[in-house]
């Protein structure tokens, strides 16, 4: 058989391994998506109808927002921490320790970095179309975005691929899938409430605000809220930026655990 | 490819691998002729798993230059392993998925061009005598199943060279038997196989050579004939009874200048063709068996191989 791409030299990313890595989750996916997709839907959901109607009963208007609508976008970025995050831990890990599933791409044409970008790829696209669930639920409920509501699926990728990849790192960190409560308790718990989410953060302390500042789901929220009525060019570039730093920042850690632990 | 005048698929020259304060692999030197099998034998933990780990640069060598089909490794792994098939000891297939779903992904991952795909899992399918449990869920498969679904995923690419971890650990002798069976037709088909083994009669059965590793070392190294020959003669003389009597035997045929070694609840003594009449009526009635592998590792390692 002639195989061409041996004879030319390699480029760092292989289009061809990236892809492979890709087929094998959709092969996945296509047999477990009721249960991936139930998972990531329905909490975000509970708790857009929880708070949205539970506080919007005493709270009617936040930030210039109806409540409902102030929740409906805030838990837009619920649903990508806890999809990206989530999958980036456990699904890697247990691939790569219970599994050995990377053993065996690492053994084909596929280098650690390539299996990280196509895991993270994948899991950022699940997190940006399961992001929009919330929305729709809100529209359901009254909600009326404007044409820029279309990038929504797009600030979920970007944020989802940060929280996809650092999701990895944590799973080529941790000894045992038990250590993963520390983390869930420990970071993704307090990020997902200090983000503007179901309140606004102006109402925090100041050490508060600025701890919000440097959680990226908070960047997430603020693209998103303004992305309903419409965007804010000045602010909204700067929320993009922090959002692609810690993408990048990821995936500098991400691929040099994963390949600490996959190469010996 | 115009690369069919490589003499040597594979390369390894005074390879050193150690992990903490463990030598798993200890200054190899070991040559893998194109178009032959190399049996790959020693106990567990004698650096075999790491050895072809090392193949694919899943495990970085410390010192030492590997070569796999005439491209340097780490450096150009890549390009080596699509062209090389891999069969792990431990099963990773996705149990979860068909068994034609294992092959289409990987089918993919190897980089088969689309209109070709189909048509390799189907032979893959074939080979594996797999067709009609093709869309079965690999987790109904039996033990014997999954593993030729492994080695058949290993080959969808029909692959130059094939890396065989243990390919038949843990199953019972009539699927043993099978993938003898499959294996011998890949190498008659001129596939390059690297397999490595604790099982002598693997070894022999299909082998051209058969590398000896013991501690991270190479201790023999040639033809299965040719290490009978050299380290075991070509029969064995098997005696039975209580201890004292396999003490007797034993003295009698080291006094004599016979190697010997227990084999469960027998002495046996090697180069039994050439033992003279007089020790003979010696050592009374024994049973003559051939020498095979096992008696060459015990010779030269004294440890037994499994």
């Amino acid at each position: 058989m002639s195989v061409p791409s041996a004879t030319r030299p390699l480029r760092y990313v292989e289009p061809s391994a990236v892809v492979g890595v890709l087929a094998h989750e959709w092969t996945l996916f296509k047999r477990f998506w009721p249960s991936t997709t139930f998972s990531s839907v329905v909490e975000p959901t509970i708790y857009l109808l929880a708070f949205g109607f539970g506080f919007g009963s005493l709270i009617s208007v936040v930030g210039g927002y109806r409540y409902v609508d102030f929740v409906g976008t805030g838990v837009v970025a619920t649903a990508v921490l806890f999809t990206a995050a989530f999958s980036g831990m456990f699904q890697t890990f247990i691939r790569r320790t219970y599994q050995h599933t990377y053993d065996a791409m690492l053994a084909a044409p596929v280098d650690s970095h390539e299996l990280v970008l196509g895991e993270a790829l994948w899991i950022a696209a699940r997190a940006g179309a399961y992001g929009c669930a919330p929305l729709l639920v809100s529209v359901a409920f009254g909600l009326r975005p404007g044409p820029a509501v279309a990038l929504v699926p797009v600030i979920g990728f970007v944020t989802g691929l940060g929280f996809a990849l650092a999701g990895i790192w944590m799973s080529a960190v941790v000894p045992s899938i038990d250590s993963f409560n520390y983390v869930i308790s420990g970071i993704v718990t307090p990020l997902f409430l200090v983000a503007g989410t179901f309140f606004p953060i102006d109402g925090l302390p100041g050490w508060a605000r600025v701890a919000a500042q440097v959680n990226p789901l908070f960047h997430c929220v603020e693209l998103v809220r303004h992305a309903v009525p419409g965007l804010r060019p000045g602010a909204d570039l700067g929320h993009l930026a922090v959002l692609a730093l810690f993408a990048g920042l990821m995936w500098v850690v991400a691929v040099r655990k994963m390949r600490q632990r996959l190469v010996d | 490819m115009f690369s069919g005048v490589l003499e040597l698929a594979i390369t390894i020259r005074g390879v050193a691998k150690h992990y903490g304060d463990i030598k798993a692999v200890d200054g190899l030197d070991l040559d893998v002729p194109t178009g032959t099998c190399l049996g790959l034998l020693g106990p567990n933990g004698a650096g075999k798993s790491t050895t072809m780990r090392m193949l694919t640069a899943q495990s970085i060598a410390d010192r030492g230059e590997i070569t796999v089909l005439g491209h340097p490794i780490p450096a150009e792994s890549k390009q080596a392993r699509i062209q090389m098939g891999v069969v792990p000891q431990l099963d990773n297939l996705d149990i979860e998925l068909t068994a034609r779903q294992n092959l289409s992904v990987f089918a993919r991952l190897y980089q088969i061009p689309r209109a070709r795909r189909r048509a390799a899992v189907d032979r893959a399918l074939e080979r594996s005598q797999l067709t009609d449990r093709s869309d079965t869920k690999t987790e109904k498969l039996s033990g014997g199943m999954r593993r030729r679904l492994l080695i058949a995923r290993g080959l969808v690419h029909e692959p130059r060279l094939l890396l065989l971890d243990e390919p038949t650990v843990g199953l019972d002798p009539q699927v043993r038997q099978e993938l003898w069976a499959l294996i011998d037709g890949l190498r008659s088909a001129g596939t390059t196989i690297l397999m490595s083994t604790h099982y002598i009669e693997e070894a022999e059965r299909l082998a051209d050579d058969v590398a000896v590793m013991s501690h991270g070392k190479l201790i023999a190294h040639g033809p299965p004939a040719a290490l009978l020959d050299a380290h075991a003669g070509r029969n064995a003389a098997e005696f039975y009874g209580p201890p004292p009597r396999l003490v007797e035997v034993e003295t009698l045929a080291k006094g004599a200048g016979f190697a010997t070694r227990r084999t469960g609840p027998s002495v046996s003594v090697l180069r039994a063709e050439d033992i003279p009449d007089s020790l003979a009526d010696a050592l009374g009635d024994g049973t003559l068996r051939p020498a095979n592998l096992e008696d060459v590792f015990v010779m030269l390692t004294g440890q037994e191989v499994a």
